[in-house]
């Protein structure tokens, strides 16, 4: 059953990606991790659909936020982080998945781990922990290319002065901020050891992200003590145009 | 209701007649799991069929490669939308795995390293219609493509296609697996665009 979007605001999160905000009367809600289909069609008929993941918390509004990377090569994404303008419709089918999800009824700590824009569906999670009241100890770790790839910058920079529970920390792979401890690098087992939650305290994690990055995660995940079935992944091809 | 999206014209490919609805091509080989890649040691392999009470069949790796095998090239389609052509695999078909075990069984559910199930009519993967597959385009297969081995049943969506493969269980009534209990239709058809529960 495909639904309408209506596009009530737009906001660029860097000079690649967007955030669309839709308001869709007949939204049955959803949980945090979950993703949509979007579909465009063209005059003549010819129609194209891509998976995006829903940045915002589950909320009485019936808004739905999608932040979207443009890709070079993209079909879809071009249209949805350019051509898009606000009172424009799209229609979407969903939420989807019920397995990289985190609900508020959970209260084990939990390790979030995003590759780029990867951190859709995590920051979903993020606002869906605030907007529930939960306390469940939340920590995220955020690889990204350069200090300018960071999406949602403020509102991540704001939430540890807002409740000691949630932590963040960058992890930057081709260029880090003057002064930064660590060079800019890929997320390796020290890093892992030193920012995410010990294993003995059995957090469930998630992670999501290109493929390459989410296979070699996980694994050091799994070496550090990590059970495999508290390693919930989500992966994204180069052309997937999955988130 | 169809809204016309202004200004799109989209990318139509001269394949794209063989397409399922609703797919795109893609020529990479996007990686779709929902935990980590198992990696399974090949003198600790097993595939094993069971009628949820007693093991019928089992073979260790080197049986297991001892079975004729089969190259074939078939188009796969995955759920999340990307199609890939052409693909060329080798591995055991079910055929030959069932040669000689008779069963009046129906539905199948397939078990992976990493605790992946999911469910298949038995009749799906007879006929040449399945393979336990070990190499793709000329190499062992990928772990995080299934290696050491994967179930192939490409006239189904992909996730059907169990990756890190170790047996299945005859059952007289269908189960649904891991994503069929998680909101992705029973069957799976890409003809019938059968992708989530509730699709026809």
């Amino acid at each position: 059953m495909w639904r309408v979007g209506k596009v009530v605001a737009l906001h660029d999160e860097t000079a690649m990606a967007r955030t669309i905000t839709l308001e869709v009367a007949d939204w049955p809600g959803h949980v945090a991790g979950q993703h949509v289909d979007v579909r465009l069609t063209a005059s003549d008929g010819y129609s194209a659909v891509r998976s995006y993941s829903i940045a915002s918390a589950p909320n009485p509004e019936r808004r739905v936020e999608l932040s979207v990377e443009r890709l070079a090569n993209g079909e879809v994404s071009p249209y949805l982080t350019r051509g898009l303008v606000v009172g424009d419709r799209l229609e979407l089918r969903g939420p989807i998945g019920g397995w990289f999800v985190w609900r508020p009824q959970q209260t084990e700590p939990i390790q979030l781990i995003a590759g780029g824009s990867g951190i859709v569906p995590l920051m979903a999670m993020i606002r869906s922990r605030a907007s529930a009241g939960s306390t469940a100890p939340f920590r995220l770790l955020y690889s990204v290319r350069e200090p300018g790839a960071v999406w949602y910058r403020d509102e991540l920079q704001s939430l540890p002065d807002r409740d000691q529970s949630v932590s963040v920390t960058y992890a930057y792979t081709r260029a880090a901020p003057k002064n930064w401890p660590r060079p800019p690098s890929r997320v390796d087992a020290a890093l892992i050891a030193s920012t995410t939650w010990p294993s003995n305290l059995v957090p469930t994690s998630y992670v999501c992200g290109p493929t390459s990055f989410v296979e070699s995660t996980a694994g050091l995940l799994t070496a550090a003590g990590n059970s495999p079935d508290k390693i919930k992944t989500e992966r994204f091809g180069p052309t997937g145009d999955r988130q | 209701m169809e809204i016309i999206s202004r200004g799109f014209s989209g990318r139509r490919s001269a394949e794209a007649g063989k397409l399922p609805p609703g797919q795109y091509l893609t020529a990479t080989f996007p990686v779709l799991s929902a935990g980590p890649t198992p990696h399974v040691p090949l003198d600790r392999w097993e595939f094993a069929i069971d009628d949820g009470t007693n093991v019928l069949r089992r073979w260790d790796w080197k049986s297991f490669r001892d079975l004729p095998s089969e190259t074939f090239t078939t188009d796969i389609h995955c759920v999340t939308r990307w199609s890939k052509l052409g693909t060329s695999w080798e591995g055991v078909s079910l055929d030959t795995l069932f040669a000689d075990l008779k069963t009046d069984a129906s539905y199948t559910l397939v078990r992976s390293y990493g605790d992946y199930t999911t469910n298949v009519p038995l009749k799906d993967l007879m006929n040449h219609q399945a393979w336990i597959a070990f190499r793709f385009e000329g190499e062992d297969l990928a772990p995080e493509h299934g290696g050491p081995a994967r179930l192939l049943v490409p006239h189904l969506y992909l996730w059907k296609s169990a990756k890190w493969v170790r047996g299945m269980t005859l059952m007289h009534r269908d189960k649904p697996g891991f994503w069929e209990s998680l909101g992705y239709h029973i069957y799976g058809d890409p003809w019938r665009e059968q992708r989530y529960s509730g699709d026809e």
